[in-house]
């Protein structure tokens, strides 16, 4: 790592590496250009494509971000809007889990779904895209529905998860599963011009509890549809609460829940015990 | 007693949005939820007072009970 770090330092503009010369030195040192972002963020130079970051995050930060492991879970409205986020974020690993393929009735609100990917799996589509914005970043499209047989086996090692799942038995596993493995869970759900936020942090059993009654209820989404703004608001309620997690291990969300009422624009805060 | 009621979402349909109903001592969300005719399964997450609650939950005069719909799309 020290002669790609002394490469990078020797062609970087101040402490700017631009993607020619992190190509370059992908080429030059035969390492895959997830080695080479990492290797500059490590000495301390922060590749171009973060410029706009900077004062947000510090190079520090954004090391952290790419060091981190984030599962989404779920590919379709909200979890492409958070994939897509991530990406452009930085974090170095995405692991894609979703079972389905994409449909005509995804077109309306699902970014991941175009002309081109109807028919594909939404966990390969999810994998095509972060690679055409970042070949640095790793995913890991798992094709699977999340069930109590594979969910430890999939959570394993990340540092947080996101909850985009359209099935509302299945969030009160994956909480229950994240709060057995004590991972951070950011939850978020949506129906029609409404939206809800929480995070459940270790040792804590939030959006457990927040979901208890809601059993295996269908949600009102059945009967009042999404349309395309409600993911992609929630999406990014959802990123920057994962980027808090990551960078400060912490965030400004513990303990409350915000519903999202975007027909009134009004935003309802409520807290746990 | 004096309650103030935050209904949200569908909830609000052939409802309203907010009121202000008066109650005998002792009531709790699930009278309050039958006098609304809104079922247990439809009252998905209660709060009162801006904090989580239960059906069982007895109110006390000038609280304030929030009630939402399951909501569960990605």
């Amino acid at each position: 790592m020290d002669k790609v770090q002394d490469f990078l330092k020797a062609h970087a503009e101040d402490d700017i590496v631009h993607r020619s010369i992190l190509d370059e030195a992908s080429r030059k040192f035969n390492r895959p250009p997830g080695f080479i972002e990492e290797a500059a963020l490590k000495a301390n130079l922060l590749p171009a494509r973060y410029q706009r970051n900077r004062n947000t995050l510090s190079i520090e930060q954004q090391l952290a971000l790419f060091k981190a492991r984030v599962a989404v879970i779920g590919c379709g409205g909200l979890g492409g809007y958070v994939i897509e986020e991530l990406a452009r974020l930085g974090v170095g690993t995405i692991v894609a889990v979703d079972p389905d393929h994409f449909e005509e009735h995804n077109l309306n609100r699902q970014i991941l779904c175009t002309l081109e990917t109807l028919g594909q799996l939404k966990a390969a589509a999810a994998t095509e895209r972060v690679q055409k914005i970042n070949p640095a970043i790793t995913v890991g499209a798992i094709p699977q529905a999340l069930r109590s047989d594979n969910a430890a086996l999939i959570l394993n090692s990340c540092d947080v998860v996101v909850d985009a799942l359209d099935s509302i038995p299945v969030r009160i596993e994956l909480a229950r599963v994240c709060a057995e493995l004590a991972i951070p869970l950011v939850h978020g759900a949506i129906a029609g011009w409404f939206g809800q936020i929480a995070i459940q942090l270790p040792g804590e059993q939030t959006v457990l509890d927040l979901l208890e009654r809601c059993g295996d209820k269908k949600g009102i989404e059945k009967e009042v549809g999404n349309p395309a703004f409600a993911p992609a608001f929630v999406a990014a309620l959802q990123t920057a609460e994962v980027c808090k997690i990551i960078v400060n291990r912490n965030s400004s969300m513990k303990g409350r829940i915000l519903f999202i009422d975007l027909l009134e624009m009004h935003f309802e805060e409520f807290h746990f015990e | 007693m004096h309650i103030k009621i935050n209904l949200f979402a569908t909830l609000r349909k052939d409802r309203f949005d907010t009121d202000q109903r008066e109650y005998p001592a002792g009531t709790t969300v699930l009278d309050a939820l039958n006098d609304l005719a809104i079922s247990e399964s439809e009252a998905a997450i209660i709060f009162v007072n801006g904090k989580h609650a239960g059906p069982d939950h007895v109110m006390l005069d000038n609280d304030t009970l929030s009630i939402f719909p399951p909501i569960g799309g990605g």
